[in-house]
């Protein structure tokens, strides 16, 4: 049966359009018709002007299994992705194992259609047990269904190992997703050195850190050829690194957390181990830098970073505390924070938060347009209301927004034409 | 009441007017320590329990000799040795403690911000006796009080900090409060140990011995850890005491009546030349010592003031 939705305000992210309208849902779960005029087909529900995007497609998103499961199982992360409009969630391979054989990235592939309710897309070790020594087996890996390779926030010390993974991914035509953070500069850090840092007593790694190792990286994709996508750019001294490979031509492409776009370090404030995330909160100046190189285009991919920690492994001292925050459910309306400063349009927003992670990992989402999947997000932008961390459907609850005030709302969530989430009006 | 903390966890969210309440206490307590009967009741009754995560003698002691004076029944944890080697938490061991009704915690942990986030679950007064790199605020007391003593006031005064300020809790407090008593501070020490941002902070930043030392009326030297050599802080002790260590020389850039301070343990010929530091005429090293055991016990007396007033309301409501 096809689903027919009017009085719309659609977002187009590939057009950069915002503007009213009514969607069709085929029976096929694909994207049926889609038109900004003319009358709506009779039958058509009235969603009273709410917003209508492709569904999210969240890149590095923390999953306990294999591992740990009391952190965030399939089913729970299915849960909270659908309840944040996430429909695609791109596994990292930092588990327990790490997923680094086509054994274990079967098994995930497994438990993930058995139990999660929105699309998975996993990422595979770059090296094996992520230790940086030796590269992983990428063909069999990319044909067991791996998107991209990571060893999450692992850097690759050894610039000989990462030089022939590289090229050897440059074959294959493997994406490789790295973390930028000079090894040595960062090593035991937890803040991002300034006056708030020194004052509070945390041990923490310049800025500059990020640079240096997007620089690396840089001149080994200039000397292998490889597509490369820097996970989370955060600071204002790595974008003209970033700005200067693309202008040369090179296949380079970045994204950042929504958190580094709506926090900045001051947060931590009395050592609120939640605020703890990898890279570090970065400073006032950084976070706005970060929000202009996503609107010009220069930062690609927003994503949430969603890392489950249990409550044991947040009530320490800040230095010992685990780092990472929950996300796929905050990823929204927080991202709705930017928008309503005027920094963002909704249209900038979804390009980064759907159109181009799903293009950048070749996966079918992100689109408004008929035959695309009908992965889409029906969310009310300017619903107000206040996060209770326990009210979330992860297993593990460490949001940096508990008791924060929100606006954005998701009112129903469909992936591949299903119902996943919430209801039509 | 103008004291109206609950715990004492660090300088920076003391008031001036509190700063000076804990050191217009202390004076009485140096007056009472200094007499035949040393013997208060301030504490009668009360349990306080040390809890040091990280080697101490003298904070330790000083805690330990301040709260027998003023009548506490005292205990002495050696946290590093006992739980957490057995994998305990630090809240699971603030838990147990807790279950024991002490009136005054007094805690030393290596991590900054541990003694806060012990703070948050416990029902009784915390005392911070160091936590990390972060505060110390027991000895920047002494230190102002040492200070006030030997120079009438703690205002308009140029206070020289010379060492390894980036890991220095102890400088960390004394400049919070410096600050809000309104001295100069200037810091003294190698580019490599010197805190990022530290410019940021209200104070003068050199490098030069000389030149941070002129004029200045206290002159206030840090220990320099061992292991920061380890680290490739600086590249030698020696090329270290050349450029930094203070004796009578180095001095003589300061003011003529200005005063030596070290919170001690001292590195003899590292930092600070052995002769000076036992020159009764200038260092006044020995008197900090004196003072730190006053000072705790006035902050002592009033969190467990608070203490007292904060159960009698809770009663009162009941």
């Amino acid at each position: 049966m096809t689903l027919h939705l009017t009085n719309l305000r659609l977002i187009d992210p590939e057009a950069g359009a915002d503007r009213p309208g009514h969607l069709s849902i085929g029976s096929d779960g694909r994207i049926a018709a889609v038109a900004r005029d003319g009358a709506p087909p009779p039958g058509a529900t009235d969603c009273g002007g709410l917003c209508l995007a492709p569904g999210l497609v969240d890149v590095g998103v923390k999953v306990g299994e294999p591992g740990e499961r009391h952190k965030e199982s399939f089913a729970s992360a299915g849960r909270a992705a659908a309840r944040g409009g996430v429909t695609t969630i791109v596994t990292r391979p930092d588990t327990l194992p790490a997923i680094d054989t086509p054994e274990v990235l079967e098994f995930v592939r497994r438990r993930a259609e058995e139990e999660c309710v929105v699309r998975i897309a996993p990422m595979a070790a770059l090296t094996k047990g992520r230790e940086g020594r030796e590269m992983t087996e990428l063909s069999f890996l990319l044909d067991a269904g791996a998107v991209a390779f990571s060893d999450g926030d692992r850097v690759v010390e050894d610039t000989r190992v990462l030089s022939r993974a590289m090229t050897y991914a440059k074959g294959l035509g493997a994406l490789v997703v790295a973390h930028c953070q000079e090894p040595g500069l960062s090593r035991g850090a937890v803040a991002t050195s300034g006056k708030f840092a020194s004052l509070k007593g945390l041990p923490a790694v310049s800025p500059m850190a990020e640079r240096m190792a997007l620089d690396r990286d840089i001149a080994l994709v200039e000397m292998t050829g490889v597509r490369y996508h820097a996970d989370q750019i955060t600071t204002a001294r790595a974008l003209p690194a970033l700005e200067r490979a693309r202008r040369n031509g090179h296949d380079v492409t970045a994204g950042t957390s929504i958190h580094h776009l709506t926090l900045n370090a001051l947060d931590i404030g009395d050592y609120r181990t939640f605020f703890k995330v990898k890279p570090p909160l970065r400073s006032e100046d950084d976070r706005v830098a970060a929000v202009q190189a996503v609107g010009a285009g220069l930062i690609d991919v927003i994503s949430s970073m969603h890392t489950p920690q249990d409550e044991e492994s947040k009530r320490l001292p800040f230095e010992a505390a685990a780092s990472g925050a929950v996300g796929l459910e905050t990823l929204l309306p927080a991202a709705m924070r930017l928008f309503h400063s005027g920094a963002l349009t909704l249209p900038q927003l979804w390009r980064a938060l759907s159109l181009n992670p799903a293009r950048r990992l070749g996966l079918p989402g992100g689109r408004l347009a008929v035959g695309a999947p009908a992965d889409l997000v029906l969310f009310d932008p300017d619903a107000p209301f206040v996060l209770d961390r326990a009210t979330l459907a992860s297993k593990s609850k460490n949001t940096p927004f508990d008791g924060a005030r929100m606006e954005g709302r998701v009112r129903a969530t469909w992936v591949g034409g299903a119902l996943v989430h919430g209801a039509v009006p | 009441m103008t004291f109206t903390q609950t715990h004492l966890l660090g300088i920076e969210p003391l008031h001036p007017v509190e700063i000076a309440a804990v050191l217009d206490l202390a004076e009485d307590y140096v007056a009472l320590n200094r007499a035949p009967e040393k013997h208060g009741q301030a504490l009668d009754g009360l349990t306080q329990i040390n809890m040091f995560f990280e080697a101490s003698t003298r904070t330790q002691a000083s805690f330990e000799l301040a709260g027998k004076r003023l009548g506490a029944d005292v205990m002495n944890m050696e946290a590093r040795t006992s739980s957490l080697k057995k994998g305990e938490t630090l809240i699971d061991t603030a838990m147990t403690l807790n279950a024991m009704h002490p009136d005054l915690l007094v805690v030393r942990h290596p991590q900054s911000g541990a003694v806060d986030l012990l703070a948050q679950k416990v029902t009784c007064a915390v005392l911070n006796a160091g936590d990390g790199r972060h505060e110390h605020p027991t000895q920047a007391l002494l230190d102002a009080l040492t200070i006030r003593r030997a120079k009438g006031r703690l205002h308009r005064l140029t206070v020289a900090i010379c060492g390894d300020i980036a890991h220095s809790r102890v400088a960390r407090s004394n400049i919070l409060l410096l600050g809000k008593m309104e001295s100069r501070v200037r810091l003294i020490g190698p580019p490599t140990l010197i805190p990022a941002g530290a410019a940021e902070w209200g104070v003068e930043v050199t490098d030069d011995m000389e030149e941070g030392l002129k004029g200045a009326d206290v002159v206030m030297m840090l220990r320099l850890q061992k292991e920061r050599m380890d680290g490739g802080f600086i590249p030698s002790e020696r090329e270290y005491y050349w450029r930094f260590g203070l004796d009578a020389e180095t001095l003589a850039h300061a003011a003529p009546d200005a005063i030596v301070m070290h919170p001690g343990p001292m590195n003899r010929g590292v930092e600070i030349d052995g002769l000076l530091a036992d020159d009764i005429n200038r260092s006044v090293i020995q008197e900090q010592v004196e003072m730190g055991v006053a000072v705790r016990m006035a902050a002592m007396d009033l969190l467990a003031r608070n203490l007292r007033a904060g159960r009698a309301e809770e009663r009162a409501h009941a």
